[in-house]
């Protein structure tokens, strides 16, 4: 899961991909070479972690070995898939720097929130999963509820992932769609098959590092063309006529000011708060990264590294957009118009930025990091997939109590299905485009909700089962039918956003608002009106029922809360600068 | 992520970008001395060159720091 479904245009991804005449880019026998020896790195990987993942923790939780660095660069890398990084360069394009939110308040502090106040509970209480903690505080309904909806979700999201992978590799290499969804898909399938979790974050930490350096290129080389940071601006100014696509804050004063059509309201708090802590605190493709850490100091850490490289991403992704509007001699279109007149459309500037700077050699190594960016997200999907599957839905609810080699054996063909699964979802969407569409809809009913559920969960202990599972079911049921209710009548998006000048992207931000705020409600009123767990049975679950492990003895810079207070002030600092 | 025997991520990370680095040097020092027709913009820079140096440089470092015989 990612934030695909509110990048602006990408729903439209695949009528330009559609659409688009040529290949962007010819990769040469040099550029050959690098991306085979990739493909031949990942699955050497895979066979070789293989001895290495012989139980069900080692597989569906990598050991819980991890170093901080290791679980907070996978914990990143999980959700900088290639559309994210495309899909962002061209909202940059498109509407200026305000993307760099859905980077930055859409993640540091989330991220920051999850390090510092909820992992602890995650990992003392030894779940293997977000449902697996759910159960734990709030029985079966809540779980079951939890892990069906997420199961279902992710498999779909990864098919999704994987069709518009081949799209791209489509427009930007002239592959055969068919030969990019099963050749990346039987990649993936074999390295997460054979070593599990383990084996997805080795990966991902590989992958990482070739985005960083395929993609860093770019900013360095377009700056030295447009002449610096300022030039840049004077560039765009004249290239688009006023200087706004360069300051954050600026222009969100009202709806009108800025082309995103929303209000600094719905970023701060639907954004920066409800969808942004929904996702990056219980979304289980990422919290999985960070359960593998190897003790509790890890584990606090992890997310608090991860905000770090979160924080610099818009470096290689954002920068390039803004370089595009000022260095490109073409003017970029909408999807619309561009597979109406042939023209480059906003989704392309990343690609085409590629081409711009780089020859043979650099262009394999750039074409490397988006694959890598694709494959990593399809890993982080299949691996969260078996874990859910097989502990909180086949050993929950089909086969209770069976010996740790039969979990791993399911976990492991778990792997396969959900593969399957992907690429029928795959093909699927290839004949009812608007497939996609749905699927990340309803990807974004659960976010809001289910932080609701847990953070209720973690912080006040009169919570009860039933009011988790009602709230839960409340904030859902309140997300789909906002959802439903803009389709049939899109002037509700005025009545939603409190705004009649309201744009899309604003319904994505309020309807998040608004079924968080119907969850923790229900929660709240269900919960006051049952009776509530023994303190003795919310140990190691909910704050003030647990005792945390104090780190007085550690040294200032050891200690999780010192780096979460440094990546905050540069966070600050940031936000200043660009404001 | 330290079991007996295993070689650490960042080692295997070392070696692909070795390759990339020598593979990406190549081509900046061929391109060097024949130029192509369709160059890239700010082809003068040779990009290539001092690109695949610094992928060659962090991949030596990995294959250095973290060799399998000194992280045992």
């Amino acid at each position: 899961m990612s934030y695909l479904g509110t990048v602006p245009g990408t729903n439209l991804i695949a009528l330009w991909l559609a659409a688009a005449p040529e290949r962007l880019v010819r990769l040469g026998g040099i550029d050959v070479v690098i991306v085979a020896l990739y493909f031949a790195m990942v699955i050497g990987i895979g066979f070789y972690l293989k001895r290495f993942a012989n139980t069900g923790e080692d597989f569906f939780l990598a050991g819980r070995d991890m170093t901080a660095w290791i679980a907070g660069l996978s914990f990143v890398a999980a959700n900088l898939g290639a559309l994210e990084l495309m899909g962002w360069a061209s909202a940059a394009y498109q509407y200026g720097i305000l993307a760099t939110h859905w980077y930055w308040v859409g993640a540091i502090p989330a991220m920051l929130f999850l390090g510092i106040v909820m992992m602890p509970f995650y990992y003392i209480s030894k779940t293997h999963s977000v449902p697996g903690y759910l159960r734990l505080r709030y029985g079966e309904g809540a779980r079951g509820l939890s892990a069906i909806s997420f199961a279902a979700m992710t498999v779909l999201m990864s098919g999704i992932n994987m069709y518009s992978m081949a799209l791209v590799m489509k427009v930007v290499l002239g592959w055969d769609i068919h030969f990019s969804i099963w050749i990346s898909s039987l990649t993936v399938a074999v390295y997460v098959f054979l070593g599990g979790l383990l084996s997805a974050i080795f990966n991902e930490v590989l992958q990482f590092v070739l985005i960083w350096l395929g993609a860093l290129l770019i900013p360095i080389l377009g700056l030295v063309e447009a002449g610096g940071w300022n030039g840049m601006v004077q560039r765009i100014a004249a290239n688009v006529g006023h200087g706004d696509y360069v300051h954050l804050w600026r222009t969100l004063g009202s709806f009108q000011d800025n082309p995103m059509g929303i209000h600094w309201t719905g970023i701060v708090v639907g954004l920066g708060f409800v969808i942004s802590f929904g996702y990056w605190t219980t979304d289980f493709l990422v919290v999985q990264r960070v359960l593998s850490a190897r003790n509790l100091h890890a584990a606090k850490m992890a997310p608090i590294i991860g905000a770090g490289f979160k924080m610099m991403v818009p470096f290689i992704v954002i920068l390039p957009g803004l370089l595009g509007i000022a260095v490109l001699p073409e003017k970029l279109v909408g999807e619309s118009v561009a597979a109406a007149t042939g023209a480059h459309s906003y989704n392309e500037v990343l690609p085409l930025m590629l081409a711009r700077y780089c020859g043979p050699g650099l262009l394999g190594l750039g074409i490397t990091a988006l694959m890598a960016g694709f494959m990593s997200g399809m890993a982080g999907n299949v691996s969260a997939f078996a874990t859910v599957w097989t502990y909180d839905i086949y050993g929950a609810f089909i086969r209770k109590r069976a010996a740790d080699s039969h979990y791993l054996s399911v976990g492991r063909w778990c792997t396969l299905v959900g593969v399957l699964i992907s690429i029928g979802t795959a093909y699927l969407v290839m004949q009812f485009l608007s497939i996609m569409d749905y699927v990340q809809a309803l990807f974004s009913f659960f976010i809001a909700p289910l932080f609701g559920t847990v953070v209720l969960g973690m912080l006040w202990k009169r919570a009860t089962a039933a009011g988790g599972f009602w709230g839960l079911l409340a904030g859902t049921c309140s997300s789909v039918g906002m959802w439903a209710w803009v389709k049939i009548d899109p002037s509700a998006l005025g009545v939603i956003a409190l705004s009649s000048h309201a744009k899309d992207m604003a319904e994505n931000m309020y309807r998040a608002l608004w079924s968080w705020i119907i969850c923790v409600t229900v929660t709240v009123v269900v919960s006051l009106a049952t009776r509530p767990k023994p303190a003795k049975e919310l140990t190691g679950l909910v704050y003030g029922c647990t005792e945390l492990p104090s780190e007085r003895e550690l040294k200032l810079t050891q200690r999780p809360i010192f780096w979460a207070a440094v990546i905050a002030v540069v966070f600050v600092i940031l936000n200043l600068i660009f404001w | 992520m330290h079991k007996p025997g295993m070689v650490s991520i960042w080692f295997l990370i070392g070696l692909l970008l070795v390759a990339y680095g020598i593979l990406i040097l190549s081509a900046g020092v061929y391109e060097y001395f024949s130029p192509p027709s369709q160059a890239p913009v700010l082809a003068g820079l040779h990009a290539a060159i001092w690109w695949g140096l610094v992928v060659l440089a962090i991949g030596a470092f990995y294959c250095w720091r973290f060799q399998p015989r000194k992280t045992k």
